[in-house]
């Protein structure tokens, strides 16, 4: 039963660098998974994708997806695609990075994009910590959790994510789990046809380090605790889904928002258009 | 490990059956494993809804055990794909066969 | 309107810039609006959407220089301008681009520093930061205008620059320079040398992202099939990161070789009257101004000096440099800070180099030039 075949997604990765460089349950490996799967459904030709991140464990994603793949530096991932995306509109190109990189270091670039309504999709991962420098604490990490550099419990108050990205204007917003990876599937799938900004953001284990400093044992117990602490709630109000898991408070999961708001690469033609005296 | 109560045979027993439930058959699937990609992370042998697959005593060339198929459950996978959608490694694939 | 048509214009610097941009094939800007560069960022805002092109004002300079690299690997011709505050931002990514080997131009319109220091007027502090701003071994091109007719044909040629060696080429203009207002004399579009980008689409076989065995490989844009990967982490031919020494040797030497092969190509100096001078004046940008007229003024008392005025910093002209220091026993390096280039010229020319420091803040005076010229050869 185990004769050598290749994997369905064989032509979608870029099966020589298996096994990929992330550690023993974490879930970014099934957030590319779904990626391809909704890439697959899309209609949108393999040629058309990009794949766009900054840094860190997140970021090493494109480069194991057999597209167009650009690993930049930190937290730049989302200018870095919008000259990419204004420069060549037929791009479907995607942002997928972690919490640090889009949240930390590139929050300004976030906030900007989604107010533009540039038209990328964005699929954040969130670990609520920093995975590849070793666990040190982040704007996502939840409170009184520990970290690498909150060995006291963190005081800090969270960034609610699909929250801010609904009230810069973002196109699209979801939130789910890797536990979920059929509807982050649906999700991503639906996002890429979204004209304007999609955000999804996708909570991930990160068993030997978030995981190991809050006391779960492994990635299995983290999934499980997303599993039984997350609940699906499509009309939520957004103010209210911070992330808050160790003081019983549910995670909130699901397709938050889906609107029509005009594009920046929509716009961007109408001016060109209307400067060049009726589209030559 | 947290474990989800089981379905008592006593209340299998009560539930009711569609009138056509003989017209269809359980599919069947066949698992495929790339064990030098494993990493042991369990998902797979947690997540199957019918407990196909175990860990494997052998090691591979990165000191994982890899997962595998029980040799007591090789006809009972059913194609549902958990283990490959649940898979962070693209370890594991399941092909549904043709049931004649 | 495409191309400014062939003819005389009183323009400014900032002016000539973009316009020899636009020639030169450029449709993508980012930027942030920083004086003394502004006008290049309004005026391109102006002209790409007219041309097709495309024009975004970004958050910051960091998201500029990111986004120019996104536009280039997505198949544009593209640039920024920016000052002293802001080419520092752009620091990481312009390492970026050469790591990436993404082309793109960088002007920086050099002001007073450090920090915030004399937004609106003149400095020459960003020399070495060129040079050295990135973090890693890096091989940088950089061009120094003087004049508004200069700015125009250099920014073409830092294009072609950009093309030809594929990675970010940085233009160090001045205030002075960027808001002088002189002739521009603007030739027929065929009269000008363009370096068009050519770009792989489909791959061959195993055929690598990279070449390392030569010098000049053609990109990829984004979008045509080739699927390759670009990184910021150290990579291999295949474009795949990997941890070895060997690799970043095999990488790095790649990376700095094909400039530094070509460094005959690329240099590019002036000379005044060095011919039979006893003592060389090192100067460039709007300093070189004055120095001309110093020079002028001291030949005519007699005094055997000349000027040399690098028109690529960098690469910088070692080859000619060693010549003059053979004919003339001395240099001096006048300059808008205190004391930078001078040490690349004293390094190089293994000659005494005196150094002239001038504040930021003002062009300097050819008088004071003039005496330190007398003081030398008296």
């Amino acid at each position: 039963m185990t004769e050598v075949e290749y994997h369905p997604k064989h032509e979608l990765i870029r099966e020589e660098r298996f096994p990929h460089v992330w550690c023993p349950g974490c879930g970014l490996g099934i957030e590319l998974q779904c990626y391809l799967n909704a890439l697959e459904k899309s209609g949108i030709p393999q040629n058309n994708h990009v794949l766009v991140s900054g840094i860190g464990c997140t970021a090493r994603i494109p480069g194991y997806a057999n597209l167009d793949t650009y690993h930049t530096t930190h937290g730049r991932g989302l200018p870095f695609a919008t000259g990419m995306k204004i420069a060549n509109p037929d791009l479907k190109v995607t942002v997928i990075s972690g919490d640090g990189d889009l949240f930390n270091i590139g929050g300004n670039h976030f906030i900007h994009a989604a107010r533009r309504n540039m038209d990328l999709l964005v699929i954040c991962s969130n670990n609520f910590n920093y995975g590849m420098t070793g666990g040190q604490h982040g704007s996502t990490t939840p409170l009184t959790s520990k970290s690498a550099s909150t060995p006291y419990g963190n005081i800090e108050p969270t960034f609610n994510l699909p929250y801010i990205a609904s009230a810069l204007g973002a196109s699209y917003v979801a939130r789910w789990t890797v536990m979920h990876p059929r509807q982050l599937t649906k999700s991503i799938r639906t996002a890429m046809d979204v004209k304007g900004f999609a955000f999804i953001e996708v909570l991930s284990p990160c068993p030997p380090n978030f995981g190991k400093f809050n006391g779960f044992k492994d990635g299995f117990e983290e999934m499980e605790f997303y599993r039984k602490s997350s609940v699906v709630q499509n009309d939520a109000k957004l103010e209210d889904i911070s992330i808050d898991p160790f003081h019983g408070k549910d995670i909130v999961l699901g397709d938050f928002v889906n609107r029509k708001r005009a594009s920046y690469i929509t716009l961007e033609h109408e001016l060109i258009d209307r400067i060049r005296g009726g589209g030559q | 490990m947290i474990k989800e109560p089981k379905i008592s045979e006593n209340q299998r027993e009560i539930w009711r059956e569609p009138v056509n439930f003989g017209r269809f058959a359980v599919p069947k699937g066949e698992i495929h494993i790339f064990p030098e990609r494993c990493k042991e992370c369990n998902y797979c042998t947690n997540y199957c809804p019918n407990q196909v697959l175990e860990r494997s005593p052998e090691v591979n060339v990165y000191g994982y055990h890899p997962v595998r198929v029980r040799e007591d459950k090789k006809d009972s996978c059913v194609a549902c794909g958990m283990c490959q959608s649940i898979c962070p490694d693209f370890a594991i694939f399941v092909k549904e066969v043709k049931i004649q | 309107m495409n191309f400014l048509p062939p003819g005389k214009y009183f323009a400014d610097g900032n002016f000539a810039l973009t316009e020899g941009a636009i020639h030169a094939g450029c449709r993508f800007f980012a930027g942030y609006p920083i004086t003394p560069s502004s006008e290049v960022l309004e005026r391109m805002s102006i002209r790409l959407p007219e041309i097709g092109g495309h024009f975004i004002e970004m958050e910051d300079e960091i998201a500029s220089m990111a986004a120019i690299l996104g536009a280039s690997n997505g198949g544009s011709k593209s640039m920024t301008a920016t000052s002293g505050p802001g080419f520092s931002l752009m620091q990481e990514n312009i390492g970026l681009g050469v790591i990436t080997e993404t082309p793109t131009v960088v002007l920086d319109e050099m002001r007073g520093g450090p920090s915030t220091g004399i937004p609106t007027r003149v400095g020459q502090g960003d020399v070495m930061q060129t040079r050295w701003g990135s973090h890693g071994d890096l091989a940088p091109i950089t061009y120094a205008p003087n004049s508004v007719q200069e700015s125009f044909d250099l920014e073409i040629e830092a294009f072609n620059a950009a093309e030809t060696y594929r990675q970010p080429v940085i233009v160090a203009s001045d205030q002075v320079v960027g808001h002088l207002t002189e002739i521009l004399e603007v030739k027929n579009m065929e009269d000008y040398h363009i370096v068009q980008r050519e770009t792989r689409k489909t791959r061959n076989g195993n055929e690598g992202v990279y070449d390392y065995s030569r010098d000049f490989t053609p990109m990829f844009a984004a979008g045509t099939g080739f699927r390759g990967n670009v990184d910021s982490l150290t990579h291999d031919e295949r474009g795949y990161p990997s941890n070895e020494s060997s690799v970043e040797k095999e990488m790095l030497e790649h990376l700095l070789n094909k400039v530094r092969k070509n460094e005959d190509k690329i240099v590019k100096y002036e000379e005044f009257l060095v011919e039979d001078s006893k003592l060389v004046v090192v100067a460039y940008g709007i300093t070189s101004r004055s120095v001309k007229r110093a020079v002028k003024e001291a030949r005519k008392e007699g005094l055997k000096v000349g000027m040399f005025r690098p028109i690529t910093l960098w690469p910088f002209p070692e080859k000619r440099i060693r010549q003059l220091a053979e004919q003339s026993k001395e240099f001096i390096v006048p300059e808008i800070n205190y004391g930078q280039y001078s040490h690349s010229v004293r390094e190089y020319s293994q000659t005494e180099t005196k150094e002239m420091h001038f504040p930021p803040g003002a062009v300097p005076d050819y008088r004071v030039i003039l005496k330190e010229i007398e003081r030398c050869l008296k």
